[in-house]
C-alpha cells in the first residue's frame, strides 16, 4: 500500500504539467478549425487578424513550413488544401497574449469549395471494407469450423445487434504543448502525452531531425486514456509556430476543439450470434463489427477480437469492416476493441442466460475456455471462473431472483447484472538504466509516462524489490525522452514493459556492485528486446467480472448505479493502493459509457454537436456510489519478472454490459444501444 | 473574445446611463463570459452591476420576499426563510449548476441566461436566435433536449434555468429599472415564446436592468424536482416546481401551482392543468388527467417525444408527493 | 463610477489589486483576462487548472473572498480588491491540511489535474457543511444537512475527475468532515 510518490506535489499544486513551465518570452497559439466537413480551401485571408496589435503570425497552408509525410495523416498539419473533416486545423494565430490569439483566430477568414460529405456510419454502407489488420495488429477476419451451420442447428440462438456511440476520452488536462527551438536546432517540447519516446521519434520524422535533436518533457500528464498515446496535431502545430516566430509557443487545445482533433472511440454496430445447447454450452460464436475511420488515417477498432478467446465453442467467426467517412479520426480510447466488443458479447451472453434459464455466472463458468480457442495456445493463467465465483460471493449473487422486472421499491425498479472482462497482458521491449549513487541511494531512469496510473510509484516499488532496498532509497526519473527509450503508456503494457527493463537494469547493477561505490557512481543499462522476443508462446490475458446493481426510476427513466463490484485476476498486483484506483477508475468510465456518454454526429454539418463537458456527460461524483474493486491471487510465471499483468484498461471492459444486464433484470427491457438514457428507458417502460 | 471596456457602476442611475448600445450588464458572468468566449455575445462594454446594493433578501410586509437581483444563487439557497417557507425555490436553485457556479451566478443573471441549444452556442452554424433569419438547424438536427411546447418554426430552444421554474410557480414579479424609470413585470410575462422573433428571450428593452424579484408568500406545501441523465451538474431534461393545498388531507384542491422547465422557450406555467385541478379531489387519477390535459398541446420533435411522458409522470409524482409526503 | 476607457478594437488594459494566498499584487491586465489566466500566466500560480474554460469541469476552482468559484468564469477586472486562495495557499508552512492528508491517504487522485480544484472545492464544502447550508441531496432544505456520503457526493459534483477517483475523494472529504 504505497502512496503516490508525487502525491504531495499534486495536492499542493506544485506538480508541473506541460503548460506550466516558467519560460521567458512565450507566445500563445490559437487554432482555426475547418467549418466544412469536406472540400478544398480556396483562400485564407489573414489580414484582419494580422492587423490586430499583438498578433505575431498567422499560419496556414500557404505559409506553413513543409513537413515530411508520416503514416498518421493527422500530423500533416496545414500541408494540404483538402479538408478531411469539420474541425480540422486549417490555420493558426500566434500572439503575445492568449486573449489576443483567441480573438484574432476568430477573424481569420477561410474560403472553401465545399463538397458533399458522408459522415454517418451505417451497417449497409457501400464503402465498408476489410482492413488489412485491425488495431493491435490482428487479422480483420477469423473463422473456424462451420459457424453458420452450427448456429442454424443450435437449440438456443441469440442473434442481436448492439451499437455503441462515438465516445470521447476527455482527459481533464487538454492536449497541450509548449514548443521551443534552441539555438543549436534542438526542438524542445513540454508536452502532454503517454510516451515521450514516441513523440520524440515521430516529431523528429515530421521535422526531418535526428531523434537526439528532439527533447520531449512530460513529467506530469493530466490523463490520456489513449488519446495522448500518439502525437496529435497540437504538438506539430506548436512546433511549427515556434519555428516561425522564434519564440516559445504555448498551445493547449481548447476543450471544444478536442472533439475533432484529439481522437475518440469510433461508433460501432455489432451483430452477435450465439448458438448453444439447452444447457447453455456454446457451439457457435459469430461476432461481426462495423466501425468508421477517417479520410486521413485508418484506424480499425478491434471490437470482435475478445470474442476470439473469451469462450469455448467449436464453430466461430469474427469479422471487422470499416468505412472511411468525412469525420475526425477515431483512435485509442481506454481498451479499444475490448470495451465496445465486450459490451456486445457480454450482453449477448446475458440474453443467452435468459433464454436458457442458466444463471449468468454459471453460464460463463460453463463456457470457460481451457485453452485459447483459436490459437490452441495454453493460457499463461486464466482465472475468469475465480473472479466470477469470488464476485458472486461478495456481491450476494446467490440470493438473486432471476425474474426480470419484479423488484420494486416505491417508484424504483431494482436489478442486478454481471459481465465478464478481459484484456491482453502484453510486454514490449524497452530500456532502463539503474544507477547506484555514492550516498547509498539509487536512481532509476526510464522514459515512461505517469498519466495518473501510478507508474512512477509502481516502477519505484519494482526497482526497490529488485535492488533489495528500501523504497525511500530509490529515485525514479521518468517523463523525459532523454531517458532510456520506453513504450507508450498504452495497451496496459506500460508497467509490464518498463518494469521488465527496470528489473533487468537493477539486476545488472547488483552484479556490478561489490563493496564501495566510487564517487562517480555505478550504472547499468538493460534492453529487453531479446528477452521479450524470445518468450515462450502463451495466450496472456487478464480477466475479471463486474457485478452491478441498478435503480431505474419508473417515472423519469433515470438509471443510477447504487452498487458496483469488480473482481480481477491480473497477476501480481504491484501497488494495491493505486491498482484499486485504476480498476475503480475504469469501472467509473464504464458507468459513463453505459448511461451517459455519447458524441452526437450532426449529419447536416458533419461534426459532433455536443462538444463540451456540459453536453457530453462524463460521470460526476454523484453518479458513483458504492463502488469497489478487488482481485484474486494469481501467480503467473510466464509474464515478466514481476508476474504482473497490466491493469489500466480492464476496469472498463464489460462494465457497461454488467449495467445494461442489470437494467434488463430491473425492467425486463433489453437495451442494446448505448447509452441507456431516460429517453430510451421511458420508451420501454 | 472581443476587447471591451469595463465599468463598475455604483448606482442604478450610473448603470442604466452606462448601458448604451453595444453594452451589456455583468452580474456573476457565469453565462455571459461563457458566451463571450464562444463569440456568441460580443459586447463592447461591460457594466458591472454587482455592486449596486442589490445583494439583499428582504422580508415584505405581507410575508413575501424581495430578492435583490445581485443575490448569488448560493446565498439565495442558503437563506433561512427561503429554505423554510419557499422550499421549492431553495430546491430549484440547489438543483442547478454546481456549488462553484452558484457562488458566482446572480438571480438577475440566472433569469436572463440564454438557451444551451448547441446551435445557438456554435457561431459556425445558423441559428435564428443568434442571427435572425439564418435558420434553425435544431428542428431537423439535434434536439433531444429542446422544446415540446410553444416552439415555432424558427426556434425550438428551451430556457435553461431551474430557478425560473420555481419563480414561475410562485407568481413572482420582476422589478425592472429602465431608461424610462422603474416598473414591475409579472413573472409570467418576462420570458417570451419564440414566435417569429426568437432573438428576443424576454420582454425587456435595451438598457433594462432587473433590480429585484418580488415573491408573494406561498403558505402551502411545495416541491421542485428535476429529471436529468447525470445525477448532478446537468441541465434538466424536464423539471417541475409545484405547490398544492387541499381543504382537508386528501380532500379538495383549493390552490395549486405547476410550472415545468426544459419543455419550452420559457418556464412553462401549466395553467390548464391547474384549472382542471382547482376544486377537484386530490387523487392520482385527477393529477394524471390534469397532466394529460396540459400536455395535449405538446408538439414533440422527432427525437424528444420522451419529454411528454416524462413531464406527465413528474406532474403526477410531484403532486402525489405533496398530498401524501 | 470607476471606468476603464474604450480604445477602439485594441485590447483594453486595466489595473487591479488582488490578494492571493495572503500576498497583495498590483496587476496590469487585459479586461478579457479571466481570474484563472491571471493567476496562471501573470502570477505563475499554476495550481488552479484549465480543464474546459467554460465552468463545466471545476478544475479551476479557487476560493474567492472565502467562497469556491470557477476562476475561468470570473473576469479578473470584475474582482479588483478580491481575496483569493488557490491550492498553493491551502497548506501553511509546508504543513498539509487535513484534506490534503486525507486525499493522499485515500488515493483520492490519479493524474492530479483535477486535484487542486477538488481540494479547493472540498475546503469550501467543509465550510458549507459547518455553516449548515443545504444541498440538492438534503432531504429537507430547511433542516441541517448531515454530512453523509450522499451530501458529499452532491457537493463535490462540480469537480469532474475523468480518472474516476470519486470513491477516494468522498472517503477523504468524509474523513476530514468528521475530524
Amino acid at each position: 500500500m504505497t502512496d503516490r510518490l508525487e502525491g504531495w506535489e499534486k495536492v499542493t499544486g506544485a506538480a508541473r504539467y506541460a503548460y506550466e513551465y516558467p519560460l521567458e518570452n512565450v507566445a500563445y497559439l490559437a487554432a482555426v478549425q475547418a467549418t466544412v466537413a469536406r472540400g478544398e480551401i480556396l483562400a485564407v485571408d489573414a489580414e484582419a487578424a494580422l492587423g490586430m496589435p499583438g498578433v505575431l503570425a498567422v499560419l496556414s497552408g500557404g505559409n506553413a513550413p513543409r513537413l515530411a509525410p508520416v503514416d498518421d495523416g493527422e500530423l500533416a498539419v496545414l500541408q494540404s488544401r483538402r479538408v478531411a473533416y469539420r474541425g480540422q486545423f486549417v490555420a493558426a494565430v500566434i500572439a503575445e497574449t492568449p486573449e489576443t490569439a483567441a480573438e484574432a483566430a476568430r477573424h481569420v477568414r477561410v474560403e472553401y469549395a465545399p463538397e458533399a460529405a458522408d459522415v454517418l456510419l451505417r451497417a449497409d454502407h457501400e464503402g465498408l471494407y476489410a482492413p488489412e489488420k485491425v488495431n493491435g495488429g490482428f487479422p480483420a477476419d477469423t473463422e473456424s469450423g462451420d459457424p453458420d451451420a452450427a448456429f442454424a442447428a443450435s437449440a438456443v440462438r441469440v442473434d442481436a445487434t448492439y451499437t455503441t456511440p462515438a465516445e470521447h476520452n476527455n482527459p481533464m488536462e487538454p492536449h497541450t504543448t509548449v514548443a521551443l527551438w534552441e539555438d543549436d536546432g534542438t526542438l524542445v517540447l513540454y508536452d502532454s502525452n503517454q510516451g515521450p519516446s514516441a513523440v520524440q521519434s515521430t516529431l523528429a520524422e515530421v521535422f526531418g531531425l535526428e531523434p537526439a535533436q528532439v527533447r520531449v518533457i512530460s513529467e506530469h500528464v493530466g490523463g490520456g486514456f489513449g488519446s495522448k498515446g500518439t502525437p496529435r496535431p497540437n504538438v506539430v502545430l506548436a512546433a511549427m509556430a515556434a519555428r516561425v516566430t522564434g519564440r516559445p509557443v504555448k498551445f493547449a487545445v481548447p476543450r471544444r476543439q478536442m472533439w475533432a482533433t484529439t481522437g475518440y472511440r469510433t461508433p460501432t454496430i455489432q451483430r452477435v450470434r450465439l448458438g448453444a445447447g439447452l444447457d447453455g454450452r456454446l457451439d457457435a460464436v459469430i461476432h461481426e463489427v462495423v466501425a468508421q475511420t477517417s479520410a486521413v488515417r485508418e484506424f480499425a477498432e478491434q471490437a470482435a477480437v475478445p470474442a476470439r478467446m473469451m469462450y469455448r465453442a467449436a464453430n466461430r467467426r469474427t469479422r471487422h469492416r470499416i468505412v472511411r467517412l468525412d469525420v475526425p479520426s477515431p483512435s485509442w480510447m481506454r481498451a479499444p476493441g475490448e470495451t465496445p466488443g465486450m459490451f456486445a458479447l457480454e450482453s449477448a451472453m446475458d440474453e443467452l442466460a435468459v433464454l436458457t434459464g442458466v444463471d449468468p455466472v454459471e453460464l460463463r463458468v460453463r463456457n470457460d475456455a481451457p485453452e485459447d480457442p483459436e490459437s490452441g495456445l495454453p493460457f499463461s493463467s486464466r482465472n475468469l471462473v475465480a473472479c466470477l465465483r469470488e464476485g458472486a460471493a461478495r456481491f450476494g449473487w446467490d440470493a438473486r431472483d432471476p425474474r426480470p422486472g419484479v423488484r420494486r421499491e416505491g417508484r424504483t425498479l431494482l436489478g442486478t447484472g454481471v459481465a465478464a472482462a478481459t484484456y491482453p497482458a502484453s510486454t514490449r521491449p524497452g530500456e532502463a538504466v539503474a544507477r547506484a549513487e555514492p550516498d547509498g541511494t539509487f536512481t532509476v531512469r526510464v522514459a515512461a509516462a505517469d498519466i495518473g496510473t501510478g507508474a512512477r510509484t509502481a516502477l519505484a516499488v519494482i526497482a526497490a524489490d529488485a535492488l533489495k532496498t528500501d523504497l525511500g532509497k530509490v529515485r525514479m526519473e521518468i517523463g523525459d525522452s532523454r531517458l532510456p527509450r520506453a513504450v507508450v503508456a498504452g495497451g496496459s503494457a506500460g508497467t509490464s514493459s518498463w518494469g521488465t527493463a527496470v528489473v533487468r537494469a537493477c539486476e545488472a547493477l547488483l552484479v556490478r556492485l561489490n563493496g564501495e561505490i566510487p564517487p562517480e557512481g555505478v550504472e547499468a543499462r538493460a534492453s529487453t528486446a531479446d528477452e521479450v522476443r524470445s518468450r515462450q508462446k502463451y495466450a496472456r490475458h487478464a480477466f475479471g467480472a463486474h457485478f452491478a446493481e441498478v435503480a431505474v426510476d419508473l417515472d423519469t427513466g433515470e438509471v443510477r448505479v447504487p452498487r458496483m463490484l469488480g473482481v480481477f485476476a491480473a497477476g501480481r498486483i504491484i501497488n494495491p493502493k493505486a491498482a484499486r484506483s485504476q480498476f475503480v477508475g475504469g469501472m467509473t468510465m464504464g458507468i459513463g459509457m453505459a448511461l451517459l456518454e455519447e458524441s452526437i454526429m450532426d449529419e447536416a454539418f458533419g461534426d459532433h454537436v455536443n462538444r463540451d463537458l456540459a453536453q457530453y456527460h462524463v460521470p460526476t461524483c454523484a453518479d458513483i456510489r458504492k463502488i469497489d474493486a478487488v482481485w484474486v491471487p494469481e501467480a503467473d510465471p510466464h509474464l515478466n519478472p514481476m508476474g504482473a499483468k497490466g491493469i489500466g484498461e480492464i476496469g472498463i471492459v464489460g462494465a457497461a454490459a454488467a449495467i445494461a444486464n442489470a437494467v434488463h433484470h430491473a425492467t425486463g427491457a433489453r437495451f442494446r444501444d448505448l447509452p441507456i438514457t431516460p429517453a430510451r428507458v421511458l420508451a420501454e417502460l | 473574445m472581443r476587447p471591451f471596456t469595463y465599468a463598475r457602476a455604483a448606482t442604478e442611475d450610473e448603470a442604466v446611463a452606462a448601458c448604451t448600445d453595444g453594452a451589456a450588464y455583468l452580474g456573476g458572468g457565469t453565462n455571459l463570459v461563457d458566451l463571450m468566449r464562444l463569440g456568441v455575445a460580443e459586447p463592447a462594454r461591460l457594466v458591472d452591476v454587482a455592486h449596486l446594493g442589490h445583494d439583499r433578501i428582504e422580508r415584505r410586509a405581507d410575508g413575501g420576499l424581495r430578492i435583490g437581483a445581485a443575490v448569488t444563487n448560493g446565498d439565495l439557497a442558503a437563506d433561512r426563510t427561503v429554505r423554510a417557507e419557499f422550499p421549492l425555490l431553495a430546491q430549484a436553485v440547489l438543483a442547478g449548476a454546481s456549488g462553484q457556479i452558484r457562488n458566482l451566478a446572480t438571480v438577475g443573471g440566472n433569469l436572463l441566461q440564454r438557451t444551451r441549444c448547441a446551435y445557438f452556442q456554435d457561431v459556425t452554424k445558423p441559428c435564428n436566435k443568434r442571427e435572425p433569419g439564418s435558420g434553425c438547424p435544431a428542428r431537423e438536427g439535434e434536439h433531444r433536449n429542446l422544446a415540446i411546447l410553444g416552439h415555432s418554426a424558427g426556434c425550438v430552444a428551451t430556457h435553461p434555468s431551474d430557478m425560473a421554474v420555481a419563480l414561475a410557480a410562485l407568481d413572482a414579479e420582476v422589478r425592472v429599472r429602465g431608461r424610462e424609470g422603474t416598473r414591475t413585470i409579472p413573472f409570467g410575462d418576462l420570458h417570451r415564446l419564440p414566435g417569429t422573433a426568437p432573438e428576443r428571450d424576454t420582454c425587456l428593452e435595451p438598457g433594462d436592468l432587473i433590480t429585484a424579484v418580488e415573491v408573494p408568500p406561498l403558505r402551502m406545501p411545495s416541491r421542485f424536482r428535476k429529471a436529468r441523465e447525470r445525477a448532478s451538474f446537468a441541465f434538466a431534461l424536464v423539471s417541475i416546481a409545484a405547490a398544492l393545498r387541499t381543504d382537508v388531507p386528501g380532500g379538495t384542491v383549493t390552490d395549486v401551482r405547476i410550472a415545468l422547465g426544459g419543455v419550452a422557450h420559457r418556464p412553462w406555467r401549466a395553467r390548464r392543468a391547474e384549472e382542471r385541478l382547482r376544486g377537484a379531489r386530490a387523487s392520482g387519477e385527477a393529477f394524471l388527467r390534469a397532466a394529460e390535459a396540459e400536455l395535449e398541446a405538446a408538439e414533440p420533435l422527432r427525437d424528444n417525444g420522451y419529454k411528454v411522458p416524462l413531464a406527465r409522470n413528474l406532474i403526477v409524482r410531484t403532486l402525489s408527493g405533496l398530498v401524501a409526503p | 463610477m470607476n471606468s476603464v476607457p474604450a480604445d477602439g478594437p485594441d485590447p483594453v488594459r486595466a489595473e487591479i489589486t488582488l490578494t492571493v494566498n495572503g500576498s497583495e499584487h498590483r496587476l496590469g491586465i487585459d479586461t478579457r483576462a479571466s481570474l484563472l489566466d491571471t493567476l496562471r500566466e501573470d502570477l505563475g500560480l499554476t495550481g488552479a487548472k484549465k480543464g474546459c474554460d467554460h465552468g463545466q469541469c471545476g478544475a479551476c476552482t479557487v476560493l474567492l473572498d472565502g467562497r469556491r468559484v470557477n476562476a475561468c468564469l470570473a473576469l479578473a477586472v470584475a474582482h479588483d480588491g478580491a481575496d483569493v486562495v488557490t491550492v498553493e495557499g491551502l497548506a501553511r508552512d509546508g504543513r498539509p491540511t487535513r484534506l490534503q492528508e486525507a486525499f493522499l491517504a485515500h488515493d483520492a487522485l490519479q493524474c492530479g489535474y483535477c486535484t487542486p480544484g477538488q481540494l479547493c472545492s472540498a475546503t469550501a464544502v467543509l465550510d458549507e457543511l459547518g455553516r449548515g447550508l443545504p444541498s440538492a441531496a438534503t432531504p429537507d432544505p430547511a433542516a441541517e444537512p448531515v454530512p453523509d456520503d450522499a451530501e458529499i457526493r452532491e457537493r463535490m459534483s462540480g469537480n469532474l475527475c475523468r480518472c474516476g477517483a470519486y470513491a477516494g475523494i468522498v472517503a477523504a472529504v468524509r474523513e476530514a468532515a468528521r475530524a
